[in-house]
């Protein structure tokens, strides 16, 4: 026990810049899932047919394949192709799309959820479309999508640690490099787990934070 | 006083279904028109069809003299100035009571939220609910949301009013205090049309009355008249559903 007190305090400077780039990471790719994820839902509910169709196609491709791939498909597929990508970058498109789907997912349900009167009442004073979606829809649904976009975020923090594969110098990556260099994986890994827990931990406190200040009364998902 | 809405030979099918069948008539400014009929006679529809939010399939809607079911209409102009009153009040739930109100002068009109929250509170005292204006819509009783929603449509400062079954879905105990502020707003000379099972609403306040049955106007006339002395045989019977008119 003492000793990996000992080897933990060794390592946690490698481990806490192995966090900062998770945290980083994630929170890229979070707020570009969350920008993408709004606008592709708003699209699945309200755009023409055609819109529909390339967005729903867009969003079943992602949906259906796995994450390392689309990973590996950025990075290595496209450098195959000419396209050489530092591998944060490619990491951070990768995961920022993937998540974009499940927001997207999230976003549709929380739009459809609305009462219809609520469009209704905005286009009978005479607002347009998409200042309705804008100024009546949007509000409620970033509401409404708090709860499951929460668990989508959380994911998230756990989720970049794909990026090892492509050699980010992430949490995950940091504890197999001293891990490996000190022949101490067992310990290594525990830190990394005992990381990853504490932030975990902390964007959902953060999420409740956030979810019980912008509550209105009479605006939640049926359950 | 001067003629502010004529509708001429309105029609509108739905699939096979003809729910008004040529509805024509005339209001003048600050006149308050009643339209009764039993339910599914095209009442509602028709309310819809004025403001568009429901295009009807022909016919024509003069406000002002402009027909407004024409092509190159900028519809979000015309339907501020017609102002709806739904009958599940739809206030935006995530907004309090002052914002539901300022919603229309900021939003719509694009005026500064001082001018806007200056128009709301005038709006919001005009239907006695000031001591209100942080409350959320999920806080009010049904009357009360009734009453700020008709505060919303208001502040809009529009031409006339539309009414769809304001007080239908509320419990008897609350028609009340919506139906005086509806009184109020006659007696400042405000243009409404109002769709509406109260009789006694429509026969002491309403200038006019049309009744419409299966997407015809079977008779219009001043209220009192119509209701003690109707002249057809359809009016006559479906008048007899309500008890204590004269």
């Amino acid at each position: 026990m003492i000793s990996f007190f000992h080897y933990a305090i060794e390592i946690l400077p490698d481990m806490l810049s192995g966090a900062w780039v998770t945290i980083q990471l994630a929170v890229v790719c979070i707020t570009v899932g969350i920008l993408f994820g709004m606008v592709l839902g708003v699209a699945r509910v309200y755009s023409s047919k055609y819109i529909y169709w390339i967005v729903t196609g867009y969003v079943e491709f992602l949906r259906g394949t796995p994450c390392l791939l689309q990973l590996f498909f950025i990075y290595y597929g496209l450098g195959d192709m000419g396209l050489l990508l530092k591998p944060v970058i490619a990491a951070g498109i990768a995961l920022g799309i993937n998540t974009s789907v499940y927001q997207a997912e999230y976003f549709r349900g929380a739009i459809q959820s609305i009462k219809p009167g609520q469009m209704t009442a905005a286009r009978a004073m005479g607002l347009s479309k998409w200042k309705a979606i804008r100024y009546v829809i949007l509000p409620q649904a970033l509401r409404l999508v708090i709860p499951s976009s929460s668990n989508e975020i959380i994911y998230m923090f756990k989720y970049t640690s794909v990026a090892f594969a492509v050699g980010v110098p992430e949490l995950l990556a940091q504890a197999e490099i001293n891990g490996a260099m000190n022949f101490r994986y067992f310990e290594s890994y525990l830190l990394a787990a005992i990381i990853y827990i504490i932030m975990v931990f902390t964007v959902a406190k953060i999420m409740a934070i956030i979810e019980k200040k912008v509550y209105v009364p009479g605006l939640q998902l049926m359950q | 006083m001067s003629t502010i809405l004529e509708v001429k030979d309105l029609t509108k099918k739905f699939a096979d279904i003809e729910v008004l069948k040529g509805i024509s008539f005339k209001l003048k400014k600050g006149e308050t028109l009643a339209v009764i009929g039993s339910s599914g006679s095209g009442k509602s529809t028709m309310l819809r069809c004025l403001n568009q939010l429901s295009p009807p399939d022909s016919g024509q809607v003069l406000l002002e003299g402009v027909n407004i079911n024409a092509p190159g209409i900028d519809l979000n102009t015309v339907r501020a100035d017609m102002g709806f009153v739904f009958q599940d009040f739809n206030l935006f739930i995530h907004l309090s009571v002052l914002d539901n109100v300022m919603f229309g002068p900021l939003r719509v009109r694009g005026m500064s939220k001082k001018e806007a929250r200056e128009i709301a509170m005038n709006e919001i005292e005009r239907v006695g609910m000031i001591d209100k204006i942080d409350f959320y819509p999920a806080q009010l009783s049904g009357g009360q949301q009734q009453r700020i929603s008709i505060a919303r449509a208001l502040a809009l400062r529009p031409k006339l009013i539309l009414f769809d079954e304001p007080t239908s879905a509320l419990d008897p105990e609350l028609t009340g205090e919506v139906l005086s502020v509806m009184t109020g707003l006659a007696n400042d000379g405000m243009t409404a049309i109002v769709v509406t099972h109260e009789m006694g609403f429509a026969q002491s306040v309403a200038d006019k009355a049309i009744f419409i049955d299966q997407g015809v106007i079977v008779e219009q006339g001043v209220p009192e008249k119509m209701f003690a002395h109707p002249r057809h045989e359809r009016t006559k019977l479906f008048l007899s559903n309500f008890v204590g008119l004269q």
